[in-house]
């Protein structure tokens, strides 16, 4: 979202060349074309470019990718400039991206946002002195059912923020630390509030295992917690119910 | 072949036709913003919504081909709703500045919101804005006025063949903008202009300028190539403010290039305005009895063959007619209008026309470039090519400078060698012509500007030959000029002349030619100058006539392919000026030799007397194949770059400031990257 943040307190490089090690990727990405349509490899490129050039590509990168795969500059740039995961100006080490969108902030999005803005001493879009931290804020990750939800560095997901449980995130990247990825709260990938409910039947019945229970080998009794008639099964009717709330 | 009915009415149309294509057939209007005839179809905008019976939505009538039993309405409740939601979002973020934009008046927006739009707006809350844009000396950017069409970005990359303007961010920080801070350079940049359907990109020089409805339009065609461009003049109390391209398909479809459309600030400074004589060693005012009895005098006992006259490149026919019938009746056949020197043989019309046309290049599977870029020298020829290999990836071999022509090529080499080469049926490039079905070449300037120029163009003919370019309907062989005036003084007869010998002569006439090499003309020669500009050669004039330019008069030229088309008269010329024909007129009737016309319609009987191809106005007569050229050994020096710089090669673009700024900031740029870029 190059057109929200525009710094120029910075160099562009005047030269950028891949290492050996992503020249590999590189040409695997191009290889996977058909020749005359190796274009089509510039989003893993750009994205490679900017896993070496820590966390953001200089325009020296898009003209070699531009050499690369024979496209125009203006090209590279039109891609570069409209996917929010490029960026085009340097970011701190860990770029932390705040999903505000309806159902994170719904969750509290902007709480977590404004723990965050005190405890780092920025505001959105800026970067700490330090160079270790950016704070941008982005559309929908995708990630709804445990919002609201931080992505840092475009690879890894912080679920289910309060403004409590997000400060000791930040703390474990600032010592160098990994933090644990994925919900904070402890629950398992998304499982609903009230455990296992949806289809829960039909997977007894064919032996699969439930999520948040042991393998199906002990055949558990309590995986029937919401019985669902067979007539239930189809896709609209497998939400948990609201009033069980 | 589909047959439906739009707004009852049936009509059958080619298959893939879309339906605003079957539409406009039936001239209905149907209101559209980013469709363009010429350019692909994003339908991006969503203007040109109609209702199709059975569907639940609005149709976009651009990227919606035409199917059996279609019913279509173009102006029912839904299609008019859907149409007013249309404007009424594009002008969200519209600055609604109409009243300072210089669109108004011409506005596709404009027009269409008052047509189609509602009448008073709902949107209270902010309005965005966008940094403008800097593409150079010619197109002014007012970036918050876009709406985002992108026929922009896709005239670049479809018709200019320069791909410098792209579609930046998204959603609401979308705009149109280049490559971090880069010109536009393309010869045919100011064409966006014209296909911008707000004012987002409007003319720099003509900014602020006027308002199309105090113009006055007069239908005209352009000289600063010899493509015979087909504009539009548009003057204002006797000054040329603004040149238009006409759509003509033939021709320069509905384009035309920077040149032709930004030289005419250059139509008013240097202008020869009255006639001077030299009188000790300095021009001094005079005015025409003088200046023609001056040269009476001077003719008066001079041996025809000590006299020359050479026709200057933006000449028209009617004035070479006359100043050849002059010539004769001074018993002089010293005339020429190869004032660059070029040495092809002017002896047989196949030799020297664009054989194939320029609308035959789109017919064309293989073509060969010898000393040519027809980028700066026929941009729009340029743009054929590049519009043909886009369609079918044609093959094009180039011989001569290896240069960016905005498609891929496959470089043969540099010289006469490699032609000859290829004319003994060697080199890569033979197979290529052999197998194909309508081969053509283009012969340039840069093979023919040089003194083997007669054995190159035998040299071409014979490639031609071998290579089957000569068939049935096709004749692949062209020569491509620049200049306006050549093809119709080539038709007149006005060669022959030995350019070296006339400069030395005793009166040597020069009707606007600038070109020649000033210096080398006598001590003693007697020089009359006749033109419009006091460009190189009139300051070596010993009697100035001065003339009319293109705007200035009723005249014919001839194209390239050998088409003659109508200039007409926008403005009167300036001063004591007179249209050249009548100059030479008059001048004959003093020199005791007066020709026989009085009016414009004798003098084109007589052109039709000396060329039947006068007769027909905008047609082509073929020539017939005939041996052309001279046998012989060709130098083995490389074929040179004929125009140095695209934005300053005549009289008129000499004395342009709009130009010379393109120059500075186009060309120099351009020099520098040399060696890294193409
Ligand atoms: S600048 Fe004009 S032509 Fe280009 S996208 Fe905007 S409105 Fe369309
Ligand atoms: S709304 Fe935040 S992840 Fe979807
Ligand atoms: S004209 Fe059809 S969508 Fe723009």
């Amino acid at each position: 979202m190059s057109g929200a943040l525009k710094r120029t307190d910075f160099v562009q490089p005047r030269e950028f060349k891949f290492s050996k090690e992503n020249m590999k990727l590189v040409e695997a990405h191009i290889a996977k074309y058909p020749k005359g349509r190796q274009a089509s490899a510039v989003m893993p490129l750009l994205d490679i470019a900017q896993r070496q050039n820590d966390n953001w590509i200089p325009e020296a990168a898009m003209e070699e990718i531009a050499r690369l795969l024979d496209m125009t500059r203006i090209k590279v740039f039109e891609v570069a400039t409209f996917y929010t995961m490029y960026n085009l100006e340097p970011r701190g080490k860990h770029h932390l991206q705040f999903c505000t969108t309806t159902p994170c902030w719904l969750m509290g999005s902007a709480d977590v946002v404004k723990a965050c803005e005190k405890h780092l001493g920025i505001h959105m879009g800026e970067t700490t002195k330090d160079g270790q931290f950016t704070m941008t804020e982005v559309e929908c990750l995708g990630a709804c059912v445990n919002a609201p939800v931080v992505q840092r560095n475009g690879d890894e997901f912080y679920e289910d923020l309060t403004p409590d449980n997000v400060i000791p995130v930040i703390e474990a990247l600032k010592a160098g630390k990994q933090p644990k990825i994925g919900s904070q709260t402890g629950r398992q990938t998304s499982l609903g509030p009230l455990g296992a409910t949806s289809l829960a039947k039909q997977a007894h019945d064919t032996g699969n295992q439930i999520m948040g229970e042991p393998a199906p080998a002990k055949k558990a009794a309590k995986a029937a917690a919401v019985p669902t008639e067979p007539k239930d099964s189809t896709p609209t009717d497998t939400k948990p119910k609201g009033k069980k709330k | 072949m589909p047959k439906l009915t739009i707004d009852g009415l049936e009509v059958t149309v080619e298959p893939g036709t879309s339906i605003i294509q079957a539409v406009e057939q039936l001239g209905i209007e149907i209101p559209r913003f980013c469709y363009h005839d010429k350019l692909s179809v994003p339908a991006n905008c969503r203007m040109c919504l109609v209702e199709v019976e059975k569907s639940p939505k609005p149709v976009a009538s651009c990227a919606m081909p035409c199917a059996d039993d279609m019913k279509v309405y173009t102006n029912s409740p839904m299609a008019q709703k859907a149409r007013k939601g249309v404007i009424e979002m594009l002008l969200i973020n519209h600055p609604l500045d109409c009243p300072i934009c210089d669109e108004g008046g011409e506005c596709d927006l404009q027009d269409q919101t008052v047509a189609y739009g509602f009448d008073r707006s709902r949107y209270r809350e902010e309005k965005r804005a966008v940094k403008d844009k800097d593409l150079g000396p010619l197109v002014k950017t007012v970036m918050t006025r876009c709406i985002h069409c992108t026929r922009c970005v896709r005239f670049g990359e479809e018709i200019a063949g320069v791909e410098e303007l792209g579609v930046l961010n998204r959603g609401e920080y979308l705009e149109i903008g280049t490559y971090i801070q880069q010109l536009v350079t393309s010869e045919m940049s100011g064409n966006i202009i014209d296909i911008c359907p707000v004012g987002a990109l409007t003319s720099k020089p003509y900014e602020f300028t006027a308002r199309p409805w105090e113009l006055r339009k007069t239908q005209s065609v352009d000289v600063s190539d010899a493509v015979g461009s087909n504009i539009r003049i548009d003057t204002r109390g006797g000054e040329v403010l603004r040149v238009l391209p006409r759509l003509h398909e033939d021709v320069n479809e509905e384009w035309i290039s920077d040149k032709a459309r930004f030289c005419i600030d250059g139509l008013k400074n240097q202008r020869l305005d009255r006639p001077y004589i030299r009188q000790n060693g300095k021009l001094q005012p005079a005015n025409w009895p003088q200046a023609f009895e001056e040269i009476a005098k001077r003719l008066k006992g001079v041996k025809g063959e000590r006299i020359g006259a050479v026709v200057g490149d933006l000449a028209d026919c009617e004035s070479i007619i006359a100043l050849k019938d002059f010539m004769r009746t001074l018993g002089s056949t010293n005339i020429e209008c190869r004032q660059d020197g070029a040495q092809f043989d002017a002896s047989e019309p196949c030799g020297w026309r664009f054989n194939t046309t320029i609308a035959g290049i789109e017919k064309a599977d293989a073509i060969l470039l010898i000393g040519t870029n027809p980028r700066t020298e026929a941009a729009l020829i340029n743009a054929r090519i590049r519009k043909t290999w886009l369609a079918k990836h044609i093959k094009i071999g180039v011989i001569g400078q290896q240069i960016d022509l905005n498609y891929p090529y496959k470089y043969l080499g540099a010289g006469p060698e490699t032609l000859e080469e290829l004319a003994k049926g060697k080199g890569a490039f033979a197979d290529v012509l052999l197998k194909a079905q309508a081969p053509m070449l283009i012969l340039g300037p840069g093979a023919v500007c040089r003194d083997d120029g007669l054995e190159i163009h035998a040299l071409a003919r014979k490639v031609a030959e071998k290579y089957n370019m000569l068939r049935d309907g096709w004749n692949g062989f062209n020569l491509l000029h620049t200049q306006a005036s050549r093809v119709g003084a080539l038709e007149l007869g006005f060669t022959g002349g030995d350019l070296d010998k006339m400069l030395k002569g005793d009166v040597l006439y020069l009707l606007g030619a600038d070109e020649i090499p000033v210096n080398r003309i006598g001590k003693d020669t007697f020089v009359i100058y006749q033109g419009h500009h006091g460009d190189r050669a009139a300051a070596r004039a010993d009697v100035i006539l001065p003339g009319a330019a293109y705007t200035e008069k009723n005249a014919i030229y001839v194209n390239n392919e050998g088409r003659p088309q109508l200039a007409k008269q926008a403005v009167f010329a300036p001063g004591e000026a007179r249209e050249d024909w009548k100059i030479i007129r008059a001048l004959s009737e003093i020199a005791g030799k007066a020709l026989p016309y009085d009016d414009i319609a004798q003098v084109r009987a007589r052109l039709v007397e000396a060329n039947p191809i006068f007769g027909a106005i905008d047609a082509i007569k073929p020539a017939t194949w005939k041996p052309f050229g001279k046998d012989g050994d060709c130098d083995k020096s490389p074929f040179g770059e004929y125009i140095a710089n695209f934005y300053m090669t005549d009289a008129i673009s000499r004395a342009s400031k709009v130009m010379a700024e393109c120059t500075d900031a186009f060309e120099q740029g351009k020099k520098e990257k040399t060696g890294t870029h193409g």
